[in-house]
């Protein structure tokens, strides 16, 4: 089987960052927002991943590596917002919270 | 070509396009783990099989699971009858089919034996672990300080509202515990 060519797999990382893009600008539930958030990190990981391919080195999976620990953490501090907001304001609408006051 | 990897892309494209469109957050979230298998196969075809385990484990597994926490935390009442909602098709057939199409993908690359190095020249863990532990040893540093804060800052976000965090609980004698 022929190896995959990089380029392929960096349209594919473009497509998913393109898609996690979209859902972060149309959606208005927060969790959703946040789904989209990792669906654009993993985009973003993919391409690290294929780069270390390309060239036959480790450094590609080790970004990848730093890359997921960032989404776990941000996934913590977000999912902990979220939850703070829903028992604030009591929806999960982003919309909402432009009525945020001191 | 690789039919493969065209096959795992387009799971991953349309079960991300059914995450960002989907109505139920639930739906949504199967759908989220599909594509996340997905990318996993291609880190298997481009012959990162650590990066593929990690994803599985740590993005299909740990993050997964608590965003499923959160949705059962804010959605509404769950469905009085769980029973007739897995007699539904509607519900599940969607992230089965997907998944069946990588099982089936992923099978057949074990039997032939192609599973691993297909780009040509596969990174195994060893080699990533000697780079990780060598020349990024500061950045394996700065990942953890990172997951501190995030347990810290989660920590702090999700106590509850109006117990001040410099005011000592006035019931001392619980603490021995």
């Amino acid at each position: 089987m022929t190896p995959i060519p990089p380029d392929h797999a960096l349209y594919v990382a473009a497509a998913l960052f393109a898609l996690g893009l979209t859902g972060v600008l149309a959606r208005r539930n927060l969790l959703f927002v946040l789904m989209s958030l990792e669906v654009m990190l993993n985009a973003a990981g993919l391409a690290f991943v294929a780069g270390g391919a390309r060239w036959g080195q480790a450094d590609g999976q080790i970004m990848f590596l730093l890359v997921l620990t960032l989404a776990a953490a941000e996934v913590a501090i977000g999912l902990a917002l979220l939850l703070a907001v829903h028992l604030r304001v009591g929806s999960l609408d982003g919309d909402l919270l432009s009525r945020l006051r001191g | 070509m690789n039919i493969a990897f065209i096959i795992s892309a387009a799971v991953a494209v349309v079960a991300t396009g059914l995450v960002i469109t989907a109505r139920n957050a639930v739906h949504a979230l199967l759908y989220l783990v599909v594509s996340l298998l997905a990318v996993a196969v291609i880190f298997l075809l481009l012959g990162a099989p650590f990066a593929a385990a990690l994803e599985v484990i740590i993005y299909a597994g740990a993050i997964m699971v608590l965003f499923l926490f959160v949705v059962m935390m804010t959605e509404a009442a769950p469905e009085p009858r769980p029973v007739e909602g897995l007699r539904d098709p509607r519900l599940w057939l969607g992230p089965t089919l997907l998944t069946t199409v990588l099982l089936v993908e992923l099978a057949v690359l074990l039997a032939l034996g192609l599973a691993e190095g297909v780009a040509g020249a596969a990174v195994g863990p060893a080699a990533v672990g000697a780079r990780l532990l060598g020349p990024y040893l500061l950045a394996v540093e700065l990942a953890s300080m990172l997951l501190l804060a995030g347990l810290v800052g989660a920590w702090h976000l999700g106590r509850p509202a109006g117990i001040d965090p410099g005011s000592r609980p006035p019931a001392t004698k619980e603490t021995g515990r």
